[in-house]
């Protein structure tokens, strides 16, 4: 536990979010890489070693400096007006031209002090009312007084992050649905969890982070491999992989009607690439290539593909004998690497299958770009019974259908399909209110429990479902539940 | 079973949670040679519940039957008997996240209420971190005590029966996180601030009424309080429901049936819209809202310890 922790440090390599406002951006923390917020450009070198949660100036060589506790100069009983009857807005009232500002940054005057120029040289100001000043004053300050805070990232940070810079990556999952689905799914330390999702990593992330390292995750994934971008953000120890599984959405039919192999693997890119050289014969150049930026860089690389364009190498020495013996033994090298990494795959995937084959999973998370239909009824049968699944979609039809077809299915109990709406609260003393833009929608979630699934009475299921859908009329109200 | 981790089977003093149907569930204290009544029948403990597989149908004594669910502080909330005004799933899912809680966290609560948050946190901070929760009525306090010793967590919490704005949470400086509902949160805000560690604590304040909102706020920014941010949250739940609207009938456009009226027997009409043309209505499926809905809980005021 964090007991009497006096706060984390930002170290190299660490992935931070920096925060303006309600602006937030994913770096990674590295040192002379030059980094572009806000319009601002800085080095994070500076930031090294602080903690999180310091807020940062940055000064003209484009460094980061801890901001120094001003005391805020406390407005005694300046010139106000009452109402803005009088004032004109024309445009003019703003002394200060584009140039004189720029002259006055380019000075290395402080955010500070600008703003205190441009009240100076504003000819209404005087004229505003109280509210209004105090409006105008943090408007400059945000435009001018550029300060950034660097946080850790967390579920929290990297779900309002995405959801406002990049929510087809997410398909619009809002924050708040993302909050909802962990706790109806009980997301918690301990549980076998299954993970379907097309949101970048951010919703795997947000479950191994509630998870805490402790008990499993499988990962269902479409086509080669899942994407955890988002997911490495989080800045999870490693020891939180080693519980983390993936199988691809590709083998669950036959998982599931025991026709499972491992010898067919989903088509990997980089094995294409190295069958394709072994063979030494004409090399797609633009898959070797493809496969040079994914691994590490190394001699052998332009080596390899020099090889089988040896008419046209640019290389000297081409023909030494001492050359073509290197080389073949990196061949035998890179092919045992290749075996290796094979081997190791199948290994993982036997394991994953295993895990899966259990049919005990403590819960089911669905959050994709697919119907979301397909996805659940087979994924369902790997779950045990009395356990929370939640699936979530950016539209309400395709869960509409999806609830009618667990109806059929049977073997599910409580489904409720509901959305959240979220609003935020400007607060100010007289002046609180609902804040002027809010998102139009979150997304939908369906969710339910398993229970034990009765196959092969379909009378019941009716009853079932009878049962299930009491017309609303006779619905008992929730203080009447007590029997 | 446990309130934070899943077993298999029902036990012998287990807290089950029966259900019969459309939001109609209860809790029940699993005991040899006990019997429940429910309005399917009787179901007893010894042979009908001990031993099952949780998410088993059970059939009662009057044929009718029902499933017994294993708890989970979601079911909890939506069952535990109510000695105060509880918050649901809802408020408790955002807060969880704007709280940024997880395994190993150390929270402070106050009040304890009926203890629906209270079994919330415990299972999210679990098993490495503690709930401290501060409740300043004396049979609250101690129904809150029994209560998590019968549900297995008492060992992640500690009940403290005193008023919080008085004598704060009984704790310094080791707290992840604070919440707060009670009546005069600003009142609190000191003793929340020195039981926060040193840096990135964070405070949630839960209340009804703006006015409180108002004076919680300007008291986190007077204790140095950064990022204060209000909001509420409501969820709209949604029936699946087959709909059949009828078609009107607006007549011929002339005596025979070349007219330019709606035309059944036109394939391009038919292949618009759903069946039951010929007896008039169209089907479709729609998520319908609830004719009422939840329209405000409380609102939710986060922010951070500098």
């Amino acid at each position: 536990a964090m007991e009497g922790c006096p706060g984390v440090r930002i170290r190299e390599g660490d992935c931070a979010v920096l925060k303006r406002g309600e602006v937030f951006k994913a770096v990674p923390v590295l040192r002379r890489r030059k980094i572009i917020f806000e319009k601002q450009w800085f080095y994070l070198d500076n930031a090294i070693g602080h903690i999180y949660g310091t807020t940062f100036e940055v000064t003209n060589g484009g460094n980061l400096q801890p901001k120094q506790e001003v005391e805020e100069t406390t407005t005694e009983t300046k010139e106000a007006g009452t109402d803005n009857r009088n004032i004109v807005d024309d445009g003019k009232s703003q002394k200060l031209t584009h140039d004189d500002i720029k002259a006055l940054k380019d000075k290395g005057i402080k955010g500070q002090e600008i703003v205190q120029q441009l009240i100076e040289n504003s000819t209404t100001f005087r004229d505003k009312t109280e509210f209004a000043q105090d409006k105008y004053i943090k408007k400059k300050k945000k435009k001018y007084e550029a300060v950034i805070t660097i946080v850790k990232p967390s579920t929290r940070i990297l779900s309002t992050m995405y959801y406002a810079r990049e929510p087809g990556k997410i398909n619009h999952l809002r924050y708040d649905t993302l909050a909802q689905m962990l706790t109806l799914g009980n997301i918690h330390a301990g549980n076998k969890m299954i993970v379907m999702e097309t949101c970048a990593g951010l919703v795997l992330g947000a479950v191994m982070e509630r998870m805490g390292g402790y008990g499993s995750i499988i990962q269902m994934y479409p086509g080669g491999g899942p994407v955890r971008a988002a997911t490495s953000c989080f800045g999870f120890p490693k020891s939180y992989f080693d519980n983390l599984h993936e199988f691809p959405l590709s083998k669950v039919h036959s998982l599931l009607s025991g026709t499972f192999s491992t010898e067919t693997l989903p088509s990997d890119p980089e094995d294409n690439a190295l069958v394709e050289e072994e063979s030494n014969g004409l090399t797609d150049e633009k898959q070797t290539s493809l496969q040079e930026t994914e691994e590490e860089p190394t001699t052998e690389a332009p080596m390899e593909i020099n090889q089988a364009e040896e008419q046209e190498t640019m290389y000297i020495n081409t023909e030494d004998v001492e050359f073509k013996e290197n080389k073949e033994k990196e061949n035998k090298e890179n092919v045992r690497e290749k075996q290796m990494k094979q081997w190791e795959r199948r290994k993982k995937l036997t394991e994953a299958a295993a895990l899966l084959r259990e049919k005990n999973a403590d819960g089911l998370i669905v959050a994709s770009k697919f119907h979301p239909t397909p996805l659940l009824l087979p994924l369902l049968e790997f779950v045990a019974p009395s356990r929370p699944f939640v699936v979530y979609c950016q539209y309400k039809e395709p869960l509409l259908e999806c609830y009618t077809k667990l109806r059929e299915r049977g073997g599910v109990i409580n489904l409720k399909l509901s959305e959240t709406w979220l609003r935020n609260y400007q607060v100010l003393p007289d002046r609180s209110h609902p804040k002027l833009t809010m998102s139009g929608g979150g997304g939908y979630l369906l969710s339910g429990i398993t229970v034990v699934l009765d196959k092969g009475k379909s009378d019941s299921s009716n009853l079932e479902a009878l049962k299930m859908e009491e017309p609303s009329p006779k619905r008992c109200k929730v203080q009447d539940l007590h029997c | 079973m446990s309130f934070i981790e899943y077993g298999d089977t029902i036990k012998d003093g287990d807290t089950a949670i029966v259900f019969l149907g459309h939001e109609s569930m209860f809790p029940v204290k699993v005991q040899h040679g006990t019997v429940t009544q429910t309005k399917y029948g009787v179901i007893r403990h010894s042979t009908d519940l001990i031993g099952k597989k949780y998410g088993s149908k059970v059939t009662c004594s009057k044929g009718g039957w029902v499933f017994i669910l294993h708890p989970t502080p979601e079911l909890w909330t939506m069952n535990l008997p109510h000695r105060t005004q509880i918050l649901y799933s809802t408020d408790i899912s955002i807060i969880t996240m704007m709280l940024e809680l997880k395994p190993g966290s150390i929270v402070c609560e106050s009040g304890t209420g009926s203890g629906s948050l209270s079994h919330a946190l415990i299972r999210t901070v679990a098993p490495t971190g503690h709930l401290y929760t501060v409740e300043f009525h004396q049979q609250r306090a101690e129904k809150a005590r029994e209560e998590f010793r019968e549900h297995g967590v008492d060992h992640l919490v500690t009940v403290t029966n005193q008023d919080v704005c008085k004598n704060g949470f009984g704790v310094s400086n080791v707290a992840d996180a604070v919440f707060l509902d009670i009546p005069s949160p600003w009142e609190a805000i000191g003793h929340a601030k020195s039981a926060l560690k040193a840096e990135g604590g964070r405070i949630c304040s839960f209340s009804p009424c703006i006015e409180q909102v108002q004076r919680t706020c300007l008291a986190m920014e007077e204790y140095g309080f950064t990022e204060i941010n209000t909001l509420e949250v409501l969820l709209r739940v949604y029936n699946v429901r087959t709909i059949s609207l009828q078609i009107p009938d607006l007549g011929k456009a002339a005596e025979d049936n070349s007219g330019a009226g709606f035309d059944s027997s036109n394939p391009s009409n038919q292949g618009s819209l759903a069946a039951n043309l010929q007896q008039g209505t169209v089907q479709f499926k729609s998520g319908v809202p609830l004719r009422e809905m939840v329209g405000h809980t409380g609102y939710l005021t986060f922010a951070t310890k500098s």
